[in-house]
């Protein structure tokens, strides 16, 4: 750190030492600081796994009545259940960890939170500054590790220091497009005592600075004048809070509407002018629509590769109109005719009133066509126990309070494709990254955060392995998550990999060896029902749905079953196989 | 780290970049690390403090490449990073330098 950020706070106690009546201050050590600072942000739970290097601040914490700590079994899910806290509320949420492999096994959750740009606060111990540099017990180089996946990172050097650092971590999370804040505090950081005689503001998200009138001005009139447009929402509406503006502009300006993977819920499915998720496994009949549309309307979109396929033949005849709070994402993968850097939510409201109503009856028709023609095929809805059957089913228990998280794979992508998602922030999901064991610690952080929920998480046999300990931190904490594991005895989305386009050489997709997941939940501390042994499935999971606490759902999925329709890798989404 | 060589080197159009960024630990590697994970070579690199000592400037030579105005934006986006100028590669900063860079 530079001299700067000790600065402020020095000048303001000694401000307050000169007014009339000084506040008392207090002595407090570095961890009791951090404590406080997490209070006063307003932080009620935080997850992690105690360790040498971080042990005075978990001595701290244990002393408040404000915050309460969930102890993970791995230090990846107590990241992805940050992770889940944060998704669920939008508010920036903390994970802890200590020094060396407590703060590696952070490293996946806090490059995925970057990745799908979500508000994490991830504070670690370090050793000693003393002894940083010297291949200390546990050392490893957080800081260093941590640049290329976090928004920010700081390595704190003096307690002072933490008076700013804390609150601009969180101000750093929230603000703008948001994103991991990674806080390395020395042991002896953490132990080192000062005088606090007063404390910074809370960090809180800054206004974007505001977006270019001449462009929104631009993009209306691009709007008045297309004939075939199209809204692509992506995870930045989520984020800004902007989905209810973008249903209205949809509405006004009759676009139909297309959501990236992050942005399923922004617009109801079953919106008239929904055409659901795009890109690699989307209908056919909304990867075919883009291919004909005359303006393409992104949204908080990044234009991601699993969206687009081959970029150069994404909407080929489109103009673009981008709106981003990044001006990086502007013209990086397609340029834009017309770039607007600013706050969705902002700049959709300054839009919308200058959109004029208009109804295209020839373009909707024609959607309305391709829909009919080329509509999302579910084979077996009606029967429970197939995959698209089993979404449904679990659906048809649940209303749409109810939070819907998946791990990765094919059963994300049927989930994805056939639950009916209808309110923002009501999915959760690895998408960028796409890490495999997101699922489970990431439903208990949701039910912890909103413990009102029902919060249901699908997952595959490949994925729940790669964080199965958080079972016991969900039976240990009670925490209301539904566990619907759907069990094909594969990795499936490689197993489809290969038979598609590997010549069918099924090499290290099938598991030879199964553990009988009823057995391992109710070893873990968790009901569990096996729907493959249920007279009437759809009893057992209504049961099994409604009954409060965790509960794992077993059902077999049939190991040949694919995702359709694909896009192949590098292919134009128009050339999709299957559906 | 290219895989071109000495001349195709010379022949590729450069451009030099000025960079304000507060003075710690760290701020360098948060800088280069965005050309490093997209193999885009830094050519030339030169810091020093500016003022009190609480910002430096940093200087870097890059290759002219159609990726350099998104290697900008990246580089904007940095915390600490406070401002971004560009320059043409005929910038005095580098060229007298070059006495102490002679094989």
């Amino acid at each position: 750190m530079s001299s700067t950020p000790t600065q402020a706070p020095r000048a303001a106690a000694e401000a307050a030492a000169q007014s009339a009546n000084p506040p008392a201050g207090e002595t407090l050590s570095g961890a009791q600081i951090v404590v406080r600072l997490l209070e006063r942000q307003g932080i009620a739970t935080v997850a992690g796994i105690p360790g040498g290097a971080i042990l005075p601040f978990y001595d701290a914490l244990s002393a408040s009545d404000k915050i309460r700590h969930v102890l993970a079994r791995h230090e990846q899910g107590a990241g992805f259940m940050a992770q889940g806290m944060a998704r669920a509320t939008g508010r920036p949420a903390v994970c802890l960890a200590s020094s060396g492999p407590g703060a590696t096994n952070l490293l996946t959750a806090i490059a995925d939170a970057k990745l799908d740009s979500i508000p994490l606060v991830a504070i670690t111990g370090q050793v000693p500054r003393a002894m940083i540099g010297t291949d200390a017990f546990q050392e490893v180089d957080t800081y260093g590790l941590s640049i290329p996946i976090t928004k920010h990172n700081f390595l704190v050097s003096s307690a002072e220091e933490l008076l700013e650092v804390i609150p601009r971590a969180f101000e750093i999370a929230a603000s703008g497009r948001p994103g991991p804040v990674l806080v390395d505090i020395p042991k002896d950081v953490q132990n080192q005592r000062i005088e606090v005689r007063e404390w910074p503001e809370p960090g809180r998200a800054q206004p974007a600075p505001p977006a270019d009138a001449a462009a929104i001005a631009r993009a209306v009139d691009m709007i008045a004048q297309a004939e075939r447009p199209i809204l692509y929402l992506g995870g930045g509406v989520v984020h800004s809070g902007a989905a209810q503006l973008a249903v209205a502009l949809a509405e006004t300006a009759s676009l139909p509407t297309v959501m990236t993977l992050m942005a399923l819920g922004a617009m109801p499915v079953d919106h008239p002018l929904s055409l659901g998720m795009l890109g690699m496994h989307g209908a056919r009949c909304t990867n075919l629509a883009l291919d004909e549309c005359d303006l393409l309307i992104a949204v908080g979109a990044r234009f991601d590769d699993r969206a687009t396929g081959k970029v150069a033949a994404f909407c080929p005849g489109a103009k673009i109109i981008h709106i981003d709070i990044d001006p990086s994402e502007l013209d990086k993968i397609k340029t834009a005719h017309v770039g607007i850097a600013g706050d969705v939510s902002a700049v959709l409201q300054a839009l919308l009133p200058k959109v004029q109503p208009q109804f295209r009856k020839r373009w909707l028709s024609h959607v309305a066509g391709l829909r009919a023609q080329h509509p999302l095929q579910t084979p077996g809805i009606d029967d429970a126990r197939t995959h698209y059957g089993l979404i449904s089913a679990v659906a048809a228990c649940l209303d749409d309070e109810a939070t819907v998280a998946t791990d990765v794979g094919q059963h994300q992508m049927w989930v994805a494709q056939a639950y009916p998602l209808r309110r923002p922030r009501q999915w959760l999901t690895s998408g960028g990254l796409g890490t495999m064991g997101f699922g489970v610690p990431a439903a208990i952080g949701a039910a912890l955060a909103e413990p009102s929920r029902t919060v249901v998480c699908f997952t595959g046999d490949g994925s729940i392995l790669m964080n199965i300990q958080e079972l016991v931190t969900a039976a240990e904490e009670g925490a209301n998550v539904k566990i619907v594991l759907m069990n094909n005895a594969s990795l499936g989305l490689v197993y489809q990999q290969q038979t598609l386009f590997y010549g069918e050489r099924i090499y290290a997709s099938k598991f030879q060896a199964m553990p009988d997941f009823v057995k391992v939940a109710e070893g873990f501390g968790i009901r569990a029902v096996d729907l493959d042994q249920a007279a009437q499935p759809r009893v057992a999971l209504a049961e099994a749905l409604a009954a409060p606490g965790p509960c794992l759902i077993h059902a077999s999925i049939d190991m040949n079953e694919k995702v359709y329709p694909m896009v192949p890798p590098g292919a134009a989404n128009k050339e999709m196989i299957g559906g | 780290m290219n895989a071109t060589s000495p001349n195709e080197r010379s022949a590729l159009a450069r451009a030099v970049l000025e960079l304000d960024v507060n003075n710690h630990a760290g701020v360098m590697s948060h800088v280069v690390g965005l050309f490093s994970r997209r193999a885009y070579n830094v050519e030339g690199i030169l810091v020093m403090p500016v003022g009190d000592g609480a910002m430096s400037r940093i200087w870097l030579l890059v290759n002219e490449d159609l990726r350099l105005p998104q290697m900008v934006k990246q580089v904007e986006k940095l915390e600490d990073v406070l401002a971004v100028r560009r320059h043409g590669a005929d910038h005095a900063v580098f060229e007298r330098l070059e006495e102490f860079f002679r094989a």
